[in-house]
């Protein structure tokens, strides 16, 4: 299965890569995007900016391995994921999950998989700009359930 | 043992910096003793690792938990929980 990963400071284009993974192909049926994007708020306090902190070399390793693992768990037929870094204002693209698949479920799946795991497990860490000051955002309990359902569904197999 | 250290986000912030290289005494076993003993090597150290229980480590890019054993790491990484996406 093609698989992209790239992090990077620059923005990117949801339609255009979307469409790179159809183009060319007939045995595509859904085509699930997901895109995060930096709110104005953050645990109700107004946030200036954003600045997404990265770990080079293990948040590549570490989605990789996840985009992997979505492989092996629904017969994907491409993903892209691309998570941006650096200082980003609210209105700005964060993330972009998109999976291919013949048919909905396993694309729906997939996109809503990776997500979970890359909230929880890539090694990102992200810094509100406030007017009183820089804050780290906290780790939420509810990242850590929607990640933990995909353990519980797991195979024993595996 | 040498060993490289990375720190991310506010455990960075609160060491003052992001990488360093370190020599830690034979007693160091696990992920937990090295942070027990980087706590021991100064205030902003102390301050960093005063709560072991909300630091995760990753050990040559690979998370791993507390108890893991840290012979043979090339790098050693603590940070708080993530949060991406």
């Amino acid at each position: 299965m093609p698989a992209t990963i790239r992090l990077q400071s620059a923005d990117f284009d949801v339609g255009a890569e979307a469409a790179s993974l159809t183009r060319g192909r007939t045995d595509i049926g859904a085509v699930v995007t997901f895109t995060g994007i930096c709110r104005g708020d953050e645990a109700g306090a107004p946030v200036a900016a954003m600045v997404l902190e990265h770990y080079p070399g293990m948040a590549e390793a570490e989605i990789a391995g996840h985009v992997a693992e979505a492989e092996a768990r629904w017969p994907l037929i491409g993903a892209t994921i691309i998570h941006r870094h650096g200082r980003l204002l609210p209105g700005d693209n964060i993330v972009l999950v998109v999976t291919a698949a013949s048919h909905r479920g396993d694309a729906f799946a997939a996109a809503e998989f990776l997500m979970d795991y890359l909230k929880t497990r890539a090694p990102f860490w992200k810094q509100v700009e406030r007017p009183d000051g820089a804050a780290w955002v906290d780790a939420k309990s509810t990242d850590d359930a929607a990640a933990d359902r995909w353990t519980e569904r797991r195979p024993a197999a595996e | 043992m040498s060993v490289k250290l990375l720190y991310f986000a506010w455990v960075r912030e609160r060491v003052g910096k992001a990488e360093e290289v370190v020599d830690p005494p034979a007693g160091v076993a696990t992920v937990a003793d090295l942070m027990t003993w980087l706590a021991g090597r100064g205030e902003e150290y102390a301050l960093a690792f005063e709560s072991p229980k909300f630091i995760r480590a990753a050990i040559d890019r690979t998370h791993v938990k507390a108890s893991a054993p840290v012979a043979g790491a090339k790098e050693v990484a603590f940070f708080p929980p993530m949060t991406g996406g």
